[in-house]
């Protein structure tokens, strides 16, 4: 392989993202692929507010409401959050502890393609019309009555991509413990490195709960189980328990990862080493560990009892301590800084309050009693949304802009960025500040219309108002990407000029063994440390030059879960069609077939040569 | 190819790690016939109550048998799963991690949502 541009047609192009295993490619598939759920998300987003612009408005129908809601949840959760931000762990997070890839770069491929053949087998409802209407959460009263095929698209989408999840976590984990660089110690890995470690764990910890509960419901819906039919003895509340003992964890595995990055953006752009790095690094794991203690406050009012109700409830407020610590150690960073306001330093400023004001009225729902007021009414949407939005949005966008260099190469627009910070952040609070009132007005959450002179009125004209606003932001930011890409003009090593780890001490993006030699890592912030003694490159080798090993490409992953998916549509069509159950066996049997192929075929990589690793760095030299 | 390094051993380091071998053999069989032991007296135990020997009730023979499947789970992990061995330390953490997670999990339910 050479690093000279070659002409190659679309076919082997196609071949060769389908078939890599390389982390800065994945991340940019994730990235992507996150991105266009993103949108599709956002679309659905969009039709809710508009159905909810007027009183009586009869744009879409009430069925058709329910599956936009659960689409727009289950979308925006498993398919853009989470693949987005594994598009950026996958990117930035070995080049941040001096690796040259992940533990299991095959494992990798598979687990994107899980993510992507699942996102897209959920979206395949909507061709035939019944798309899964029973809410995010998916409880099992609505969805084992739910009609048509629905609830099975979930049952079987989520699986396949959570299985994703769980490779990806699990492979993280490996990483991290496995491939830092000689002295990157635990308390000198960066923020957003610790943050992906603890994110990971909760995976490995959450997500089988939730394989377990939607093998649950795929047997009940699909293959006659009663689990959840509490009139053939099963239990129906035991969803609910299973799915938020997932589902609670779930959100933190999506905020940490943005804390990371914040934590990031936060000491880079002023200039300062992050305060209290120590502290940062504990509150992180306690989150984590609180985090899978606390489910049952999503069920104050199932009846659990209060006894159970008030230990949950105080468990939910002691989370707050934690993040409360996270909150006054960015403040502290900022605290006499010399600070650049860059666009993800606006994103990052931006997130404090915001995020504070979801973190506070989650504390407020923490409170048993008042849940029984606010429980299913527009203040708890306005409540997720200020922390998913306010917090996971906002830290991926920041994100975007900060990282766009280091994976693409060039940077993005910044006045372009700000103008898309600006419509963004306003329009969210426009959106999401009046639907607190709203819920205290009494509008409950997931109706498709409601009637005229109750007072809602204006409130729901600002809340549509505001999602435009977002909607501009979202668009400016894909002007800027594609003008972006147009140009093309390469970019140094450190763009931004006040990188501190590892990522920002190779070029931009990386050649594709990253680091021509393994670096030494002197303490946290390496590269920082590097300049300040006046070391330019900002690394110091731990290696001398040496031929580098490498993994080979494989399309097996995508066949693996190609088998996953058609046998997906064959336990969904087992009972009324013919070729259902033949279609199901054959689709797991191509499942094993892969892996068959992939344990006996042996693929021990091959070698970067020496020379050609010093001809890399000799260019490099040269461009300076 | 890669620089392939050949590493000797000097003969005492040989020495060391034959001995070194040597004890952890030990170790395994004698946690084994441990092991065995503890089987043998869990069925042994189970055969005193069915024959209504005096002494044995469930309230003795249910926790006995617990015990002894926590132990030979411990073995197990320790011993036959070289865990007691050096570099083991983030396993360690992360299955006792998970299981108490677990049991905290379970406990939630019997003392709190079920039976309130």
């Amino acid at each position: 392989m050479s690093s000279v541009a070659q002409k190659k047609s679309f076919g082997s192009w196609l071949w060769d993202w389908m078939t890599t295993v390389d982390h800065k490619k994945i991340g940019i598939l994730y990235f992507l692929g996150g991105g266009l759920f993103f949108v599709l998300g956002g679309i659905e987003a969009m039709i809710i507010r508009i159905q909810l612009l007027t009183p009586n408005n009869d744009l879409i129908s009430a069925g058709l409401f329910n599956q936009i809601i659960t689409m727009h949840g289950t979308t925006m959760i498993f398919l853009a959050a989470m693949p987005i931000l594994f598009g950026f762990m996958n990117a930035i997070m070995p080049l941040q502890i001096g690796a040259r890839d992940v533990a299991f770069p095959f494992l990798n491929s598979l687990g994107f393609w899980m993510f992507m053949l699942g996102g897209i087998f959920l979206n395949m409802s909507w061709f035939i019309g019944q798309a899964p209407d029973a809410g995010w959460t998916s409880y099992a009263s609505l969805a084992i009555t739910s009609e048509g095929h629905g609830v099975d698209f979930y049952a079987i989408g989520l699986q396949i991509a959570g299985g994703g999840t769980l490779i990806s976590g699990i492979n993280f984990l490996v990483t991290i413990i496995n491939m830092r660089a000689p002295g990157m110690t635990y308390m000198r890995m960066p923020l957003f490195t610790w943050t992906t470690f603890v994110a990971s764990a909760m995976i490995l910890f959450a997500f089988p709960p939730l394989t377990v509960g939607l093998f649950f419901l795929t047997f009940d819906r699909m293959f006659g189980g009663n689990f959840f039919d509490h009139a053939m003895g099963g239990n129906t509340i035991i969803w609910e328990h299973i799915f938020w003992i997932f589902g609670h964890p779930e959100v933190y595995i999506l905020i940490l990862p943005a804390f990371g990055i914040f934590s990031e953006i936060f000491a880079m752009f002023s200039r300062k080493r992050l305060f209290g790095y120590t502290a940062m690094v504990f509150a992180t794991v306690l989150i984590g560990f609180l985090g899978f203690m606390v489910w049952a406050h999503h069920m104050f009012t199932v009846g659990l009892g209060s006894t159970a109700n008030a230990i949950f409830a105080v468990a939910t407020m002691a989370i707050a301590v934690p993040t409360g610590v996270k909150i006054f150690n960015w403040l502290l960073t900022m605290w006499g800084g010399s600070i650049k306001v860059t666009t993800p330093m606006l994103y990052a400023i931006g997130f404090i309050p915001s995020f504070v004001m979801g973190g506070v009225t989650g504390v407020m729902q923490g409170a048993a009693p008042l849940d029984y007021q606010l429980h299913d009414t527009y203040f708890i949407v306005a409540h997720f949304h200020y922390v998913i939005v306010g917090g996971v949005v906002l830290g991926i966008l920041a994100a975007t802009h900060l990282y766009w260099p280091k994976m693409f190469g060039t940077m993005l627009n910044e006045t372009l960025g700000k103008w898309t910070f600006a419509f963004f952040f306003i329009g969210f609070h426009m959106t999401f500040l009046i639907q607190h009132w709203l819920g205290f007005w009494g509008m409950p959450r997931r109706v498709f219309t409601y009637m005229d002179g109750q007072g809602w009125n204006m409130a729901n004209y600002i809340s549509t108002m505001g999602a435009f606003m977002m909607a501009i932001g979202v668009l400016i930011l894909v002007y800027n990407i594609i003008m972006t890409s147009i140009r093309n003009v390469p970019v140094a090593n450190d763009p931004w000029g006040d990188g501190r780890t590892l990522e920002w001490a190779i070029q931009s993006p990386p050649l594709y063994y990253n680091f021509p030699q393994t670096p030494l890592v002197r303490g946290l912030d390496t590269v920082w440390i590097e300049k300040q003694e006046g070391n330019e490159s900002g690394l110091t080798p731990a290696v001398p030059v040496q031929d580098i090993h490498m993994p080979h490409g494989s399309i097996i992953p995508f066949l693996m879960t190609f088998g996953m998916f058609i046998g997906g549509f064959g336990a969904m069509f087992r009972t009324e069609t013919s070729w259902g159950l033949p279609l199901l066996i054959f689709g797991i049997a191509w499942t094993f077939v892969a892996m068959a192929a992939r344990s006996l075929i042996d693929d021990l990589g091959y070698y970067v040569p020496k020379e050609e690793i010093l001809e890399d760095m000799k260019r490099e030299r040269g461009r300076k | 190819m890669a620089d392939i390094e050949i590493y000797e051993k000097s003969p005492g380091e040989f020495q060391a790690g034959q001995r070194r071998s040597r004890k952890a053999m030990r170790a395994q069989v004698i946690m084994f016939s441990l092991m065995i032991f503890l089987t043998f007296v869990s069925f042994s135990v189970v055969l005193a109550y069915n024959a209504d020997v005096i002494g044995f009730s469930k309230f003795f023979v249910i926790p006995v048998l617990m015990l002894f499947a926590a132990i030979q789970v411990g073995l197990q992990l320790y011993y036959f799963m070289h865990m007691s061995e050096k570099g083991h330390g983030i396993p360690e953490m992360f299955m006792y991690t998970g299981a108490l997670l677990a049991f905290l999990i379970v406990l939630t339910f019997v003392t709190i949502v079920w039976w309130n």
